[in-house]
């Protein structure tokens, strides 16, 4: 295998130097979908996430440049460690061009490491912290769909505004957790708010009693829940059946998806604020699309790793045919210069920065009432759209290398 | 706010409520493990697989029969035993005669397979289950809200240890299975069909981790991996109470989870350390256990 | 008895003895499989079979099965780790360092169990075990769920760049060759003998005058010591330390790749590592099946295949003066 590899990438540099063709390696272009395929958060990306790239390349007429474009796809079980030997196999012994989705901090940092290394691709949707584009950014790393910081500006800001003065965080004991939490409780104090306490859950975690009952007895008025999947759907059903809503404090899902809400039910979710980079029933645009994602899901709506992915990896496709090449380096410069625009209507005024951090449009929702929906999954109210530069942190503040000061 | 060393007592109290919740699962799967093991010399790994099972069974039977709680508190217990007797007789005994940690290693092996095969249908998220409505809704307590269905928790696993351990200690099934396990050839030469003991003591022990599983069901989500979380903890309940003493694990389940509250008070992280230390400590100081006889 | 040392006596008379040339063959194809299958998996299998063979020590030699060498694979990898990427240490130091840390940790946990027999130590390891699971998770320097990432591989000696993988795979096999050397040598010492006629009648050993307590807590001291190695050396392959090292399904796997390819034999621990991890390797893109698979392998080879795979043909290749 890697034999064939080395004689190939010979024969096909001897070619390079002849001809100004398109050259991929292997004259195959493989894109691995590596996502957590049946954990807490396998409803948010899993199958729908490797529908969506499958997608994007039918969208784009399944080859590049007369090259075939393949699919594969992993389940890195929300691990560090099984994300990153998947991601060295797919690299080294598979001839994997990029990977994509990458859900859970810890999976998309080890990837995103060993794709620093190499010289490869990663396009993160799934996963929401800042390190990916601050230490741990890299020329050939991209961070697509949203971040910690725009659903802090988002939704915090949201609920601090209305009122919701003093928190109390439950936070899911990881990376993701942690960098939800600080940035939550950045612009808490930033708008005058105070931060009455934290406590840390395991991740996952399915009995939130002791720590619900913590935060009850903190008497902060927003219980803050830095988590995200089915961590969060427990905690707002365990947080009913302890009354704590009865005892006046109102609980802040930092990170909703509409998974999550359908899974909750309007019934218990309603009013709640939540920023999301996507909502299937947005405009003509995101309904088509969601509509064709929702025939092989079951009836079921995408959320915005999903749209998410389907952008990245159609956007990625387009940066290979204008390049030419399949070297990391090259079609990252492209992705950089290309316009971001596909069928799904992900990406409204989208661009990539120098840190890797792909800014669009954000929206601030809120919940409807049972009362007000007029169908399954039509969830939400759209109360503002935070244009990105709002809404991401500014580039001035990254501590990305490859930020230039 | 009244504080007792410091620390609120509404959440000190609140905590304690919680971690007897919590203690009276330790002591239920406990008391089967320690059953198993007391009466069978079998450390039975696929306890947490079966407790899941209990769970589950009560899960499929509310989304595809439509079977309530109760029937499911009732019948779960059974199947899943009767699945456990069809380990026993046709894998299990054949191990009898070699060395005790073939057991281990057994069950350890079926305890993959179990959950790797729930997992395999249904991933790890969980399912959701209702409470029933007839325990629905709470108390408030004026220190915090009990749920009225995590009061029936306690009440429903003290009833079942209490209950096990008379009809262990006290009742003529019981002193034969206990002789049974003393003296098996003696005992078969009285005419009682010793397999037949056994058999019935291990499914007996599978049907409390299964009673177990649909009491969990409501609190802690069905899912895959609930029994693999618990197993760890539940063998150093054991150990700590006395490997083969019945009252040793019901006092033991008990004193942990209220232990395990207060640590989670006083030092969250380390709640779920706490446990082993104790172990650590009562391994060095009285091997046999709180309640053991001998090692 | 006779026959065979007469056999082994005429094989050695006429040139190298069929032991050697075994070895030598496994050797050869040691060195030249990294040209045909990927290196990294080659490595993954050296790992984990160094850390069944160091298992395999007490459960085969000595005859106690701990459940909780998961804690010296992993504990020994975070600080190896760490030593690499924080202290900038070469690689031969970290692996020494993180070496030395598991066998201290193996004379704590070792100087606790000792004293229990079956059973009782089973369980008393698997507890530690968890002990040091949640301390790996609290400690700060391991990054909890992340783990510690990016570890550098470093310079061997401060010459040879193990970025490359062959580099890297060279070195891996020879720490392994060296460590199943010392083991090989261990078990054919007189000490190696005291501690087969403790696992085979313990009162026996005992009425002879030998200090029992002494010889099981040296064993054990010596299988957490290689496990460690063995974590250590996994930690800079992968360059990743991780929970999962120290998770108490790691110190399952280990008992299975041991079981599986036979326990109390020199190549079985190897055997049924490769095994599980081609398993693991094959199923992985199928999530549960790996634990299903791994599940009934063991029931299998409780109920009928005691002795693994070597273990099944180490009779007919001892009568052929090979030892396996």
């Amino acid at each position: 295998m890697l034999k064939k590899a080395l004689i190939g990438a010979v024969a096909l540099t001897a070619l390079t130097a002849a001809q100004a063709q398109a050259q991929y390696s292997e004259n195959k272009i493989k894109i691995g979908v590596l996502t957590d395929l049946s954990g807490t958060y396998s409803d948010l990306a899993g199958k729908g996430a490797v529908l969506a790239a499958q997608m994007a390349v039918e969208d784009f007429g399944g080859k590049v440049n007369g090259v075939p474009v393949e699919i594969v796809s992993a389940d890195h079980q929300n691990k560090a460690d099984i994300a990153s030997s998947i991601a060295r196999k797919w690299y080294d012994a598979e001839g994997v061009d990029a990977i994509a989705e990458l859900v859970t901090t810890a999976a998309a940092v080890a990837v995103r490491e060993v794709s620093k290394e190499k010289g490869k691709i990663d396009l993160v949707s799934g996963a929401a912290s800042t390190p990916l584009t601050n230490d741990k950014c890299s020329p050939t790393g991209f961070h697509w769909t949203y971040d910690t910081y725009a659903l802090a500006n988002g939704t915090a800001n949201a609920v601090v505004k209305t009122g919701g003065k003093s928190w109390y965080f439950l936070t899911a004991d990881y990376a993701f957790g942690h960098n939800l939490q600080a940035q939550t409780e950045r612009v808490v104090k930033a708008n005058g708010g105070e931060v009455k306490g934290a406590v840390k859950h395991p991740f996952p975690n399915s009995d939130f009693s002791s720590f619900l009952l913590q935060a009850q007895s903190s008497g902060a008025q927003i219980i803050g829940l830095a988590n995200a999947g089915a961590d969060t759907i427990n905690a707002i059903k365990q947080a009913k059946e302890f009354g704590i809503t009865q005892g006046g404090q109102s609980l802040a899902g930092l990170l909703v998806f509409i998974t999550d809400v359908h899974s909750l039910g309007l019934e218990t979710a309603q009013g709640m604020m939540l920023t999301t980079g996507y909502y299937w029933n947005r405009d003509d645009e995101t309904r088509a699309w969601s509509k064709r994602w929702s025939a092989k899901m079951d009836g079921k709506m995408p959320s915005m790793v999903h749209a998410g992915t389907y952008s990245s990896v159609m956007h990625y496709l387009k940066a290979l045919a204008a390049a030419k090449t399949d070297d990391g380096v090259k079609v990252a410069d492209q992705m950089r210069a290309l316009p971001i625009k596909d069928a799904s209507g992900f990406a409204v005024n989208g661009k990539i920065r120098a840190d890797g951090r792909m800014v669009h449009d954000m929206y601030l929702a809120q919940v409807k009432k049972p009362s007000e929906s007029k169908g399954p999954w039509d969830y939400y109210n759209i109360v503002r759209t935070i244009p990105g530069d709002d809404a991401y942190q500014p580039l001035a503040e990254s501590t990305c290398a490859l930020v230039k000061k | 706010m009244m504080t007792l060393f410091g620390i609120p007592t509404a959440a000190l109290f609140g905590q304690l409520l919680l971690g007897l919740i919590n203690g009276a699962f330790y002591a239920m799967l406990s008391l089967g493990l320690a059953l198993i093991f007391g009466l069978l010399n079998i450390i039975n790994f696929s306890h947490g697989a079966q407790y899941m099972m209990g769970a589950f069974v009560a899960w499929l039977g509310l989304t595809y029969l439509g079977a309530n709680y109760w029937v499911a508190l009732a019948l779960a217990p059974v199947i899943v035993a009767a699945f456990g007797i069809v380990l026993e007789r046709t894998m299990l005994s054949r191990l009898y005669k070699l060395d005790h940690l073939y057991g281990l290693l057994l069950t350890f092996g079926l305890a993959l397979i179990i959950e790797g095969f729930f997992r395999q249908l249904y991933g790890i998220s969980g399912m959701p289950y209702a409470v029933p409505k007839e325990l629905a809704g709470g108390w408030n307590l004026g220190f915090m809200y009990l749920p009225i269905y995590r009061a029936w928790v306690v009440f429903a696993s003290l009833v079942l240890c209490v209950g096990t351990w008379l009809l262990i200690e006290k009742t003529k099934l019981g002193a034969y299975l206990r002789a049974a396990t003393e003296n098996p050839a003696l005992v078969q030469a009285f005419g009682i069909n010793v397999p037949v003991m056994i058999t019935l003591t291990y499914g007996f022990g599978v049907a409390l981790a299964a009673f177990a599983g649909v009491l969990a069901a409501p609190i802690y989500s069905v899912n895959p991996l609930m029994g693999s979380n618990l197993i760890i903890v539940v063998f150093a309940v054991v150990v700590i109470g006395g490997m083969g003493s019945i009252m040793g694990s019901i006092v033991t389940g008990f004193m942990l989870g209220i232990l395990e509250g207060l640590t989670k008070v006083v030092y969250p992280e380390a709640a779920g350390t706490v446990i082993f230390m104790v172990m650590v400590i009562v391994l060095l100081i009285k091997p046999a256990g709180l309640f053991g006889k001998g090692a | 008895m006779t026959s065979q040392s007469v056999t082994t006596a005429a094989a050695a008379s006429s040139g190298p003895s069929r032991q050697t040339i075994f070895v030598g063959i496994l050797l050869v194809l040691a060195l030249a499989a990294p040209f045909a299958v990927y290196p990294v998996f080659l490595m993954k299998g050296l790992c984990f079979a160094l850390f069944a063979a160091a298992f395999n020590l007490m459960l085969g030699y000595v005859g106690l099965l701990s459940f909780g060498h998961a804690m010296f694979f992993g504990w020994s990898a975070y600080i190896t780790a760490h030593a690499a990427k924080e202290w900038g240490l070469t690689p031969e130091i970290a692996i020494l360092l993180g070496t030395f840390c598991a066998a201290g940790l193996g004379a704590v946990v070792g100087w606790l169990a000792i004293r229990r027999q079956g059973i009782y130590f089973a369980m008393i390891t698997l507890a530690l075990a968890q002990l040091m699971y949640f301390v790996a998770l609290q400690a700060p320097f391991t990054h909890g769920e992340d783990g510690i990432q990016g570890v550098p591989r470093g310079h061997l000696f401060g010459l040879i760049d193990l970025s490359d993988t062959m580099n890297m795979y060279y070195f891996v096999l020879a720490v392994f060759v060296l460590a199943i050397l010392f083991l090989y040598r261990v078990v054919h010492s007189p000490f190696g003998q005291v501690l087969k006629a403790i696992r085979d009648n313990e009162p026996r050993a005992i009425s002879l005058g030998y200090q029992v307590h002494r010889y099981k807590l040296i064993a054990f001291i010596i299988s957490a010591g290689l496990s460690g190695m063995a974590g250590s050396v996994k930690s800079l392959v992968f360059q990743l330390a991780s929970l999962a090292d120290v998770h108490w399904h790691a110190s399952g796997e280990v008992v299975l790749m041991t079981l599986l390819g036979g326990v109390g034999t020199i190549f079985g621990p190897t055997a049924g590592a490769y095994l599980v991890v081609t398993i693991q390797n094959y199923f992985a893109s199928a999530g549960s099946w790996v634990t299903i698979i791994q599940g009934f392998i063991f029931v299998v080879c409780v109920l009928a295949f005691r002795a693994g795979i070597v273990g099944v043909f180490a009779p007919w290749l001892k009568k052929r003066g090979i030892e396996a």
